[in-house]
């Protein structure tokens, strides 16, 4: 398990794509520090990109690298291990890959430009946001045999938390107007991952003031340490449960 | 060493790839698994490998049920058809990887290694190597920890012919020292003078299980492929 | 030659009478110096003092209830002694013209919100300076009650309000004229400055922060001005309502941030002027209600929530040669139609281009967001605020307009920064 864990994780960080990417949100990160004219702006953008960026990322490069890995995964399987330990091995190995990626890009340029509370938020959020959307990668090659319908799928499901579920609350917003919905609404909004991440960064930034009754809603709801662990256990069950099926479904694949 | 293999069934959706096939193999037999392309060997090898996993039946190794078991792999080398490695590794680290995943270490047999002369050029990366070269490193992997089973997926494709005199010659001596050895191949005439019994099987069913001397004798033709045709031949029809 | 002598021994008839009178006057006015000896001193020395006099006050700490003062008289604190109020009393009350009071350190005014206990309250007078003194723990500071050509100069008012129906204000104002509220310090009061009915006066070079309510309030309060002054993180921020022609420069109005803050409400303002102040970091940079024919020019509006909020009832307002910078929202409003003007502001969210170089964008900018149009209409669209779908539904609005008001358009877009 330790050895195949290792093992993954130096196949990953000498993969090309990872590397790409981390050079590439280095230098974004670094010139968002240069550019921006405070470091708590900064902050925000920065904040902005991990929400977007990281679980598209880390969706696709976890997607692609299980069905890259498939005759490795078939070598691993007829050696006397563990199914689970391997598919562990690999979510844990692409995980700590990642977050690897996003200390050297993400992480050191906050640590010089501005160790603050909301820059280890931003960094604990991106952690979380690259391990939810890896699970939804194993979960969506597990799925899918091929290739490009596997990859379909998780660009899908990134489209989808990303940009989709945002349009319908909006929709749902408009068409319901008339009713109490606000309250269910941020109850259904703190349900995706990228929201509740983006809700908590708002409550933290103070931007609650320019949200108005919303904004005293989602402090109400999660500006509370109560209302912080609520977010996490969400973060944390996002991260859980596609990666589950995705075990139970390798565990009994027939490779 | 046994593998016992009762009344297994495996289907992929609406296609059958096993059907209700039982045999059992046992320590000494150099077993060629033959048959026609699609007729279920390489499921029959993966089910015994843990990796597929069969509809219905039970597979027993050593006398015990390999359901949800992986230790006994531990007794089981496998070079499959076509291996495939991280394409970042280099042989050298394949062979030290593979090494440390298996548990608990036995002793480690090289000779493979060394007479394929994958020495000379360890520090190549796998996605640089031909297919030959790959299958080499394969064989090397399914012999190194001295596996009472050897399970050999088309062994021969790929490989030139001094390195298929090397790894014959190694199958030998393996099998002298009282191992199960599996092998898929179609090129029985090469493989004839190290086997002991041939398993054909047709359309997801085992169609015989028999010694060479029997089939030989039975057919009454000296060269092995020959037997074997005829008797695949009888039994259609 | 007769007449040229006559003249002559007039103006020097004049000039010895003045001669004679000037001393006179002086002489007349006797100094005072009060130590703490007993618990009347300063109330005793009120007894002699005639007119005019000087009353010296050396270091201690006075408690001696309520002083009036009903006569023209100079009162001087030497090395700020301290007048005491233990939160019973109201300090000073002045009810005669020509008072001066420097250099006092007032503490602990009564307390209440029934009868308003000041440190120093003025009853109906003129002349009144009150300069360098030290106010800390008071209900309110400096109240004048039908006060004219008052100066109210380098005073700091300190206190610690929590709750705006438990503190009074720091200078507060009612149906005076011609007053000069300068350079003055004031913190944790209900409102900073308060005007009501107060005419042609000047504030200038104030500093107003974390007032519980706003940093100055203006009611009914025409014809005034107010320069260079600082208000920073008061409550709600500064407003100024039902008045006209008031004139705002060179202000700055900074971190008022709240659910209900803003720089500078605007409530039923006209013909007024507000030009070259400086609002950073506040919810609403201006908030505009029932507002008329006010020009709003050179101002910079730094990192606001809204820069500004003009809601419908407001028109003939004329905003040019602003700067947008980093604001959320440059503008929101809750109308469709706007008969505003907007020309000639830099927006640093306008992404078009100038050819022909003359700074002068060339294609016109849509200040108002497709978002802020959403919020407007549903508040709880604020739940989806900095997610990409209204990232790019804001984009695609700016590029194809199809919600947002037609005629709310700079024509003439800045492509620098205009300060």
């Amino acid at each position: 398990m330790k050895e195949l864990l290792i093992l993954i994780s130096k196949d990953i960080l000498k993969n090309r794509t990872i590397i790409a990417f981390a050079i590439l949100l280095f230098c974004i990160t670094w010139s968002v520090f240069i550019l921006e004219d405070s470091n708590e702006k900064a902050l925000h953008t920065l904040g902005n990109l991990v929400l977007m960026v990281v679980p598209l990322i880390s969706i696709l490069f976890s997607t692609i690298y299980i069905y890259n890995s498939t005759e490795f995964i078939e070598l691993l399987v007829s050696q006397p291990l563990k199914r689970k330990s391997i598919w562990m091995s690999l979510f844990a190995g692409i995980n700590v890959s990642m977050i690897f990626a996003l200390f050297v890009s993400i992480f050191l340029p906050i640590l010089f430009y501005s160790p603050t509370y909301l820059g280890f938020l931003i960094m604990l959020l991106a952690i979380f946001l690259s391990a939810v959307f890896i699970s939804l990668g194993f979960l969506s090659s597990i799925l899918f045999k091929d290739k490009a319908r596997g990859i379909g799928f998780s660009m899908i499901l990134w489209l989808f938390f990303a940009l989709i579920f945002d349009g319908l609350i909006l929709f749902f917003l408009f068409q319901f107007s008339d009713y109490p919905i606000e309250k269910p609404m941020t109850v259904i909004a703190a349900l995706n991952p990228i929201d509740v991440s983006r809700i908590l960064l708002l409550t933290e930034m103070d931007n609650e003031a320019l949200m108005g009754y919303t904004g005293a809603l989602f402090q109400k709801q999660f500006g509370s340490i109560y209302g912080k662990m609520i977010i996490v256990c969400i973060l944390v069950l996002w991260v859980f449960i596609p990666y589950y099926f995705s075990l139970i479904k390798f565990s009994n694949k027939d490779i | 060493m046994n593998i016992e293999i009762q009344n297994i069934t495996k289907r992929f959706n609406k296609v059958t790839a096993l059907e209700n096939v039982s045999t059992s193999f046992s320590s000494g037999q150099c077993i060629a698994l033959l048959g026609p392309n699609g007729c279920g060997k390489t499921t029959m090898i993966k089910t015994i490998l843990g990796m597929v996993i069969p509809s219905a039946g039970v597979i027993k190794v050593n006398g015990k049920n390999i359901h949800n078991d992986y230790i006994y792999r531990n007794d089981i080398g496998y070079m499959p058809q076509i291996g495939k490695y991280p394409a970042n590794m280099t042989i050298k680290e394949v062979v030290e990887t593979i090494r440390k995943l298996r548990k608990p270490e036995k002793d480690i047999d090289l000779e493979l290694y060394f007479s394929f002369k994958l020495d000379e050029i360890e520090n190549k990366k796998m996605n640089t190597l031909s297919g030959g070269t790959i299958q080499k490193v394969s064989a090397c992997v399914a012999f190194m920890h001295n596996p009472s089973i050897l399970i050999l997926d088309e062994p021969t494709a790929g490989l030139d012919m001094i390195a298929m005199e090397v790894l014959k010659e190694k199958i030998l001596k393996e099998q002298a020292k009282g191992k199960l050895i599996l092998i898929t191949s179609h090129q029985l005439n090469e493989l004839e003078e190290i086997l002991t019994h041939v398993c054909m099987m047709d359309e997801a069913r085992i169609l015989f299980f028999r010694s060479k001397e029997e089939i030989k004798i039975s057919t009454q033709c000296d060269k092995l492929a020959t037997a074997v045709y005829s008797l695949f031949k009888n039994i259609k029809s | 030659m007769g007449r040229a002598f006559n003249d002559g021994t007039m103006r020097f008839e004049i000039a010895f009478v003045i001669l004679i009178l000037v001393p006179f006057k002086i002489w007349a006015a006797k100094y005072y110096t009060v130590a703490n000896s007993s618990s009347s001193d300063i109330i005793n020395t009120l007894k002699k003092v005639k007119d005019y006099d000087t009353i010296y006050i050396k270091k201690g700490h006075y408690k001696e209830g309520n002083i009036k003062i009903s006569r023209p008289l100079t009162i001087i604190g030497l090395n700020y002694p301290i007048i005491d109020g233990e939160l019973k009393y109201e300090l000073i009350s002045i009810a005669s013209n020509d008072v001066i009071i420097k250099g006092l350190k007032l503490i602990n005014s009564g307390h209440s919100a029934l009868d308003d206990p000041c440190a120093i309250k003025v009853y109906n007078a003129s002349n009144i300076v009150i300069e360098h003194n030290i106010f800390e723990n008071n209900f309110f500071g400096i109240y004048i009650q039908e006060g004219h050509n008052c100066l109210i100069r380098n005073n700091k008012l300190n206190a610690e309000g929590i709750n705006e129906h438990e503190i009074g204000n720091g200078i507060h104002a009612w149906k005076s004229t011609d007053l000069k509220i300068v350079a003055n310090t004031i913190k944790g009061h209900r409102d900073g400055i308060y005007f009501e009915f107060v005419t042609h006066s000047v504030i200038w070079r104030n500093i107003a922060e974390n007032n519980i309510r706003y940093g100055l309030h203006f009611m009914f309060s025409n014809d005034d001005a107010y320069f260079t002054n600082t208000f920073r993180a008061n409550g709600a921020g500064v407003a100024v309502m039902y008045s006209k022609k008031v004139v705002m420069i060179n202000n700055k109005f900074e971190n008022n941030w709240g659910a209900a803050a803003y720089g500078l409400l605007l409530k039923d303002i006209t013909d007024s002027t507000i030009s070259g102040n400086h609002f950073l970091s506040n919810t609403m940079g201006i908030l505009m209600e029932g507002s008329n024919r006010i020009e709003i020019d050179k101002n910079i509006f730094n990192s606001n929530g809204w820069a500004l909020r003009v809601q419908a009832s407001c028109m003939e307002n004329k905003f040019y040669k602003n700067d947008f910078l980093n604001n959320t929202f440059d503008i929101g409003t809750n109308g469709s139609v706007v008969l505003n003007n907007f020309d000639h502001n830099y927006w640093d969210k306008y992404k078009g281009y100038d050819l022909n170089k003359d700074n002068i964008g060339d294609v016109p900018y849509r200040p108002l967001s497709l978002y802020s149009v959403i919020i407007e209409k549903n508040n709880a669209a604020m739940l989806l605020f900095r997610s990409l779908f209204i990232t790019l539904l804001d984009r695609s609005e700016k590029i194809f307009p199809t919600i947002t008001p037609e005629n709310f358009i700079d024509n003439y877009p800045s492509m620098k920064a205009n300060i």
